[in-house]
């Protein structure tokens, strides 16, 4: 790589060619905020608060965009530059809803950091006529506050870059911008996925998940009510971030020690489902497979994927697997089997899940998701959420041991908990699928091809003798690459992987946020996906089929993967949506 | 249904136009940039740009149809509503403005039960502001087509508006 030679605030610097003074400096050790750059989402030098003084240029330039070049002498922190960003704060601050107070964004909001980091000691410098803006509370998942909003066009990005949507965007011009969708028109009532990857990339508080924190707390004070938890995988991978550790910190331990303290009754785990999943979905595959069924195979684990498909590829709908998700199998059981088994009325189950999705609490209310006449899963809440709810119990997390989830329903296999991170649930599936047909075990349990960030991956591999080509997405614009490939006989494929969010769960819309200060030189979905990795390396357990709670469940309950009763619990139905309500 | 923003007047484009507006998005679809352009034969053909145009061009270009909307709400060019057969124009500028042209303005949107940019259902009455007309001297100043109403009382208004009605 060529390098070029600069200076930065009189040292001498060395940085490839190609890089923005950021990345520059960065490697100086010097930090450069930005609001809203953000790396592989948004790069338009807009908000100016990047500024720095190169030596020979007229005015101040954004270091987010600006290339350096050799010989450049770079100042990151003169007074002129720490003047530029102040006022670049408070201009922000003039038409802003600043309640830091009851924000939700408070502690981790990349603004009130700023104006803290400069000495914004007058917030109201150039206050005038504000924007007042109704809140957008109509979606399942979110709500978008616009009074808080400083058009960073981040959300705008990640929702028609990243996920190739496009349902929001800057309407009206100058001081009349807002980000909204067509029309106006509530966000429930266009085509959003529910995926939440704008809240993911928002640096301030207008937009966050509908919280049911306070559901929650109701119901486990509720004595009547025998409320059960269940945790997701990738909620594993992050948890631990909103309480300062650094990202890739597996936090699984802490969180079931967490849960139990919270008071929940039983603290189960998503990853017994999973196991589930991937026997019904693997049964689906084969008998696809064997008797000339509809393939490819879609995975049908994430319900943001599932909502993208319903509106923009109607005509792969059939090429769903019937499979309902990890989540609202976990349910269906729960208040089945497992009420039956403990003599527990169903309706006094109160079921809630710890998702790192928002898409989840969209899916709860789909059609054909109370499989026994209640709803499966009661209320869904995001790592995020489950974070508030240790801080508002006094939990120390520092101080919480490592500990288990309970039987039977807490019980997974490495198989299980790499269903967060993207290629986790194909490689899951080849696991079992590979040993039902052949009899034997795969030579290697590590399918590696089907592993990484990247946001398309292909493997190819032989199952008993039949040739399986499979594929494997994340994020919605890369699933489109792949299904229109599909649609147009460029590509084929037998099973195909597909996730709503780039990277997999961990990366998903109800993580803990982390600041352009980290994402822009952290790839968080890489470190978070390592943690389930090596989980799933120490268990002993790493084939779904050999999960001894799932076993029984089949022996003593659901007779056999794909029966009659599994298919009245465990499976759903799609319908198409239109793109306007 | 399409919670359409202020959408008072019903729509009335016709299949002709809508082939029309095809034929155009066909003609430019390859040329870089080509959605300016494509919105304003759009309005040239239906007059405004209401969803139902808007929704076709989305459609046609693969584009999200907030794109469209973003850029039909940035430039002053792009109307979202329809012109009145009777456009009534007010004078907000400063000359009428401090002779009360803001309560005109007010009792014109009660009257008509529009808002300033829109058009009455029944397609008969557009409402905009204006600024300055270069008639100061007849100030508070209002307009409907290419007829002047000048020093305006806000009691001359409904009869005035019933003179089209
Ligand atoms: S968005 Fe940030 S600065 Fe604004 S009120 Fe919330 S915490 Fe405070
Ligand atoms: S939730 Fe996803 S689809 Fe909906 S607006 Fe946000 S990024 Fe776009
Ligand atoms: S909602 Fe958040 S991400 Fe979107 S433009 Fe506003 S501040 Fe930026
Ligand atoms: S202009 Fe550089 S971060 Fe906004």
């Amino acid at each position: 790589m060529e390098m070029v030679n600069i200076k930065i605030n009189g040292v001498d610097v060395q940085a490839p060619q190609g890089s923005t003074i950021l990345e520059a400096a960065r490697l100086a050790n010097i930090e450069i905020p930005t609001l809203c750059y953000l790396k592989e989402i948004n790069a338009i030098g807009a908000c100016r608060i990047c500024v720095v003084e190169v030596k020979g240029a007229r005015t101040l330039v954004t270091a987010c965009v600006y290339p350096i070049n050799e010989g450049m002498e770079i100042f990151t922190n003169t007074p002129k530059v720490i003047e530029s960003r102040k006022k670049t704060l408070q201009l922000i601050l003039s038409d802003h809803d600043k309640k830091c107070t009851s924000c939700v964004r408070s502690k981790n909001c990349e603004l009130q950091k700023l104006c803290h980091d400069y000495g914004v000691d007058d917030a109201d410098r150039f206050q005038g006529v504000a924007n007042k803006f109704e809140l957008d509370d109509s979606a399942a998942h979110m709500v978008r506050d616009n009074n808080k909003c400083i058009l960073c066009r981040r959300c705008v990005a990640a929702c028609e870059k990243t996920q190739g949507i496009g349902v929001i965007g800057a309407n009206e011009r100058g001081f009349a911008t807002f980000i909204g969708s067509a029309f106006d028109m509530d966000l429930a009532d266009t085509a959003c996925i529910s995926c939440g990857q704008c809240i993911a990339v928002c640096p301030v508080g207008a937009l966050y998940e509908k919280d049911n924190t306070k559901e929650v707390f109701d119901a486990i004070a509720d004595p009547k009510k025998h409320v059960i938890v269940q945790t997701a995988p990738a909620v594993r991978a992050a948890l631990a971030e909103e309480f300062g550790y650094p990202v890739g910190t597996d936090s699984q331990g802490k969180m079931f020690a967490a849960l139990r303290r919270l008071g929940f009754d039983k603290v189960f785990d998503t990853n017994f489902s999973a196991d589930l999943t991937i026997m019904e979905e693997g049964t689906e595959f084969l008998d696809r497979l064997n008797n000339g069924g509809k393939l490819p195979l879609i995975t049908s684990c994430s319900p943001g994927w599932i909502r993208y498909a319903e509106h923009y590829f109607p005509d792969f709908l059939d090429n769903l697997s019937s499979c309902k998700s990890p989540q609202q199998m976990f349910g269906a059981v729960a208040k089945s089997y497992y009420a039956e088994k403990n003599n527990i009325p169903k309706e006094d189950i109160v079921c809630v899940s710890v998702m790192p999705c928002t898409a989840k609490k969209f899916e709860i209310g789909r059609e054909d998701q109370a499989a026994n006449g209640v709803p499966d899963v009661d209320f869904v809440l995001t790592t995020r959420e489950l974070a508030r709810m240790i801080d508002r119990a006094g939990l120390m997390f520092d101080a919480l041991p490592d500990e288990e989830a309970d039987a039977p329903l807490g019980l997974g296999t490495g198989a299980a908990v790499i269903f967060g991170a993207t290629g986790g649930v194909m490689e899951a599936a080849l696991r079992t699928v590979v040993e039902i047909v052949t009899g034997k075990e795969a030579p290697s349990l590590d399918f590696v091809d089907v592993r990484g960030i990247e946001g398309v991956k292909e493997a190819t591999y032989d199952v008993g003798g039949t040739t399986v080509k499979v594929a494997v997405a994340s994020g919605t614009a890369n699933a489109r690459k792949v299904l229109e490939a599909v649609r147009n006989g460029e590509k084929e494929y037998h099973f195909i992987e597909i996730m709503g969010c780039p990277g997999g769960c961990v990366n998903g819309g109800g993580q803990p946020i982390q600041p352009a200060s980290v994402r822009n030189f952290v790839d968080i979905r890489a470190e978070r996906a390592k943690v389930l990795y090596e989980i799933d390396k120490n268990n002993p357990l790493r084939k779904s089929h050999e999960n001894p709670a799932v076993k029984e469940l089949y022996d003593t309950y659901l007779e056999k993967p794909g029966s009659h009763r599994a298919h009245e619990l465990l499976h759903t139905k799609y319908k198409a949506r239109d793109l306007y309500k | 249904m399409l919670r359409a923003k202020k959408q008072t007047v019903p729509f009335k484009g016709t299949k002709e136009q809508e082939n029309q507006l095809k034929q155009v998005i066909k003609e430019l679809r390859d040329e870089k940039g080509c959605l300016m352009p494509i919105m304003q034969k759009a309005q040239d053909i239906y007059g405004y740009l209401p969803i139902e145009v808007q929704k076709i061009i989305s459609d046609e270009l693969s584009v999200p149809m907030e794109k469209v909307y973003g850029v039909a709400t940035f430039y002053a060019q792009f109307n979202l509503m329809p012109k009145g057969d009777y456009q009534i124009s007010v004078c907000l500028g400063t000359a009428c403005y401090v002779k009360g042209s803001g309560n005109i303005f007010n009792k014109i949107k009660t009257t008509l039960k529009i808002d300033s940019g829109e058009c009455t259902p029944d397609g008969k009455f557009s409402l905009d502001a204006c600024r300055c007309i270069g008639a100061c001297g007849l100030a508070p100043v209002m307009t409907v087509n290419d007829e002047v109403y000048g020093r305006l009382t806000v009691d001359e208004v409904e009869t005035i508006l019933q003179k089209y009605a």
